[in-house]
């Protein structure tokens, strides 16, 4: 067990050191000089030369990335070029809207998607499958905004149950807070839940086929016990896997997601950070989506473990 | 009274019949054999007594289980018959098991939700039947997963789970068919005890005739959902009243004909493998020491002259199939040499393989994942004449695929055909054809025939038999089946965990096995004559 869990470990820490390399060089690759930027059109050639030293940008390339590297670890992300104060400042507010967005977003997909997979595929073929599936089907389909545009319509306009945009940010109280989380956790899940219940209800008739169900059958348990209790754990696995996999469509689904509602997260932060070319604000969050996908897998490596004794080893 | 009645039952599965018209007794502590080639509607019949058919199938008819009518049951009802009053064994052991569950959990299971016991009292059931069919708690502590357990192991564990209950009939379908021969002994002897125990019914489905005769007290032989003849085992098997009846006896023993047998030491050696051991990585115990390896194969040598007939028997594990695929040059050998016509074949690039394997080909147990489904036969058939010097035109492709299917009793129509469209006896005999189209001098051929039913097997030894007299092919047949060694080979070699501890005649070593291991499998091999011989004695 282990040395499962080790190897995975190390794994994921080669990866994000690996990312890290990639979101550097882009970043050095990509055209426009930030000193330039944050002087203005009409600052001297000498001028920008005396930030680019200031700002470290003249030091060679390996140890400009072992400092950024250095600055991450220590969560000293630098200074963002447009607003003039530390990234980690900006990161810090934003990142209270979009985790809970993304985990209540990631919770409430599966809370969505495992029922109706176990509805769908013990009724395979009958009406209540083809429907389930085709509204999996529609909700692959349409796109998030599109739900969340919906979402505002009768949530906040008609039944005026939410607000139908901004954040009042945790202070205003948790309740008042997750109300205008709601619609737009809704709107990031419904696509994802549909994928998801797809691929929960194929691995659940996958596993209704194996041999060790009918062994179950043949101890008199009932049909919907044996579902639950034989073949729902035995599905989990690539139901996992499509749910690490999912984490990253999310959070990318967050960006859009969040300027529909008007959110301060780290999505709209990061919009406004590439239209202004803030390159800093840019890196630090990418590494940081990156890292978020990367402990998720993580995660889902770690539950296989707990799923599938075969994966632990001999204890 | 009987225990179970069966009386006229036909079932259909959509428009297509399945049985018709099946009548079947089992009393208490007696042990019914039902026989039949695959298709004749043995595990039909299990499962409808079970309740547990697959969706569109319809029966009629009536089916009584200690005076239950099974037929117009409630599923609440039957959830209470299984696994209390009747239980199931299933033919494949590997997979009749939750990969997830501990074996206690999943014995303990059927034990909670029928006696409502707590876990505690539930365990401890669990645990008395788990001593019970062989499976003391030092070794296998209710802990134990089934990936942890062999397959003789894990059939026991379905087993405790059918009888944890004491059921009063238990359903065997094919219990022993996915096991080597010394692990079926052992099976077959835990089930007539748990039979002399309780005196529990017990319902034997199998294709072994030589199974059922050793086990049954009475039988019923089934074809095309028919019952062909039923009676008592001596009786029927001695008189073999019914015409089928005698077909499938004298299937089962058949030997075909090979006037020219192969003495060894006539010829040069057209195979000869020398020192040859094979290691794989084994399991890590700690982080710091490296793993010691698993020896599959260890220093084996052996010979195989031209055209000579030569039968590598074990026990399943025992390193034949990895041998098997080093002389097929599939593996690479740890250590040792493999000569096939004078040239090592070991350590040579794949190019320079070539030759080795136009003479050299392969014939597999299961000829139903060997062929491509999208391909047609003339393509499946001509795989190997890539390995040809010279590559035929397509006209004379076409010419030696005919030649070849006309060779294994096939028609040169059928090259146009797809896999699907023959049945399994016919698919092996494609892969037959496609392994002699380029005239190879040597067929490794493993378990060949343990797939098929005792009737196609007997036509497919019989060919394999014709093409060795006619084309003088040598043969590697690699099989846990003795009746398969003494109907084909000259020679037998005995092979036990990694070892050749045996080598000599086919009579010789299957008749007066002088190692220990020989003579286990000969000891556990199923004899028909043996069997019936016996019966006759015990019911006079």
């Amino acid at each position: 067990m282990t040395a499962y869990l080790l190897k995975r470990l190390i794994i994921a820490a080669l990866t994000l050191v690996l990312a890290s390399m990639v979101v550097f060089a882009v970043m050095e690759i990509l055209p426009g000089d930030p000193a330039r930027l944050m002087l203005g059109l009409n600052a001297s050639a000498d001028q920008v030369e005396v930030l680019r030293n200031q700002m470290g940008l003249n030091a060679p390339l390996l140890l400009r990335y072992l400092h950024w590297v250095a600055g991450l670890l220590s969560l000293d992300f630098g200074r963002s070029y447009t607003y003039s104060v530390p990234v980690i400042e900006l990161v810090r507010e934003r990142i209270a809207v979009s985790l809970p967005l993304a985990l209540i977003a990631l919770a409430l997909s599966t809370i969505i998607a495992i029922p109706v997979g176990v509805f769908s595929a013990s009724r395979q073929g009958r009406a209540g499958d083809t429907l389930a599936m085709g509204a999996a089907q529609l909700g692959v389909a349409v796109p998030n905004f599109w739900f969340a545009l919906m979402l505002i319509y009768l949530f906040a306009v008609w039944l005026r149950l939410v607000p139908a945009g901004g954040f009042p940010g945790w202070g205003a109280g948790i309740w008042t807070a997750l109300k205008s989380l709601i619609l737009p956790a809704i709107a990031l899940a419904l696509p994802q839940a549909a994928i998801l219940g797809r691929v929960a209800r194929s691995a659940l008739i996958e596993v209704l086929n194996e041999d060790y169900i009918r062994t179950a059958r043949a101890k008199g348990l009932p049909y919907r016990a044996v579902l639950w209790r034989h073949a729902l754990r035995n599905a989990m696995i690539p139901v996992l896997t499509i749910l690490g996999l999912q984490f990253a469509f999310l959070l990318a689904g967050t960006i859009i997601i969040e300027n529909v509602f008007y959110l301060p997260g780290l999505g709209r932060l990061i919009f406004q950070a590439i239209t202004q070319r803030d390159l800093i604000v840019v890196e630090s969050i990418v590494m940081l989506l990156v890292a978020a996908v990367i402990l998720i897998n993580l995660l889902v490596d770690f539950s296989y473990a707990i799923v599938d004794p075969r994966l632990r080893g001999r204890q | 009274m009987s225990l179970l009645e069966i009386e006229n039952l036909s079932l259909t599965i959509g428009a297509t019949p399945i049985l018709k018209g099946v009548e079947l007794t089992v009393s208490p502590g007696e042990v019914v054999g039902l026989v039949g080639e695959s298709g004749s509607g043995k595990s039909m019949t299990a499962l409808t007594i079970m309740q547990l058919l697959p969706h569109l199938a319809r029966a009629e008819g009536r089916v009584a289980f200690d005076g239950i009518d099974i037929l117009g049951a409630t599923e609440d009802q039957m959830c209470a018959l299984r696994g209390d009053d009747i239980g199931m064994v299933f033919q494949e052991p590997m997979t009749a098991l939750n990969p997830v569950k501990t074996i206690g959990e999943q014995v303990a299971e059927g034990i909670r939700w029928h006696t409502k016991a707590g876990r505690a009292e539930a365990e401890d059931r669990a645990r008395k039947i788990l001593d019970r069919v062989g499976l003391p708690e030092a070794k296998f502590p209710l802990s134990r997963y089934p990936h942890e357990l062999s397959g003789g192991q894990r059939q026991r564990v379905v087993i405790a789970i059918a009888c944890a209950l004491k059921p009063k009939l238990l359903i065997a379908d094919e219990p022993t068919t996915a096991l080597d021969v010394v692990l079926q002994a052992q099976i077959l002897d835990l089930l007539r005890d748990l039979v002399r125990e309780n005196r529990m019914g017990l319902l034997l489905i199998s294709h072994d005739l030589a199974v059922v005769t050793e086990m049954a007290d009475r039988l019923t032989i089934l074809r095309h959902g028919e019952v062909t003849e039923a009676g008592d085992t001596a009786r029927t098997l001695s008189e073999q009243q019914h015409p089928y009846t005698r077909e499938l006896a004298l299937a089962s023993m058949h030997v075909p004909a090979r006037p020219k047998q192969h003495l060894a030491g006539s010829a040069k050696p057209l195979l000869d493998v020398e020192g040859v051991s094979r290691d794989y990585p084994g399991r890590r115990k700690s982080l710091f020491r490296p793993a010691e390896p698993i020896r599959a194969v260890d220093d084996v040598s052996l010979t195989i002259e031209p055209a000579q007939s030569v039968a590598l028997v074990g026990r399943s594990g025992c390193g034949k199939s990895t041998l098997a695929r080093m002389i097929l040059a599939l593996d690479k050998p740890t250590a040792g040499t493999i000569r096939f016509r004078g040239e090592a074949i070991t350590g040579k690039a794949e190019a320079e393989l070539k030759p080795a394997r136009r003479d050299m080909q392969v014939v597999f147990q299961d000829p139903y994942g060997s062929f491509d489904p999208r391909q047609k036969v003339e393509k499946l058939v001509a795989e190997p004449l890539h390995l040809l010097e010279k590559q035929p035109t397509q006209a004379e492709r076409r010419e030696m695929v005919a030649h070849a299917l006309d060779e294994v009793g096939l028609g040169p129509r059928d090259m146009d055909k797809y896999p699907h469209e023959f049945s399994g006896g016919q698919r092996q005999r494609l892969s037959i054809a496609r392994a002699i189209i380029t005239r190879p001098k040597l067929v490794v051929a493993d378990e060949p025939v343990s797939a098929l039913d005792v009737s196609i097997r007997a036509q497919i030894l019989d060919l394999f038999a014709e093409l060795n007299q006619k084309l003088g092919i040598a043969y590697l047949f690699i099989t846990h089946d003795l009746t398969v060694a003494r109907a084909m080979a000259d020679e037998v070699l005995v092979m036990h965990e990694g070892k050749i501890v045996e080598r000599g005649r086919t009579a010789d070593v299957l008749d007066h096995p002088r190692s220990d291991a020989a003579q286990a499998l000969v000891a556990a091999a199923p004899d028909l004559h043996r069997a019936i011989a016996r019966k006759m004695q015990e019911q006079g």
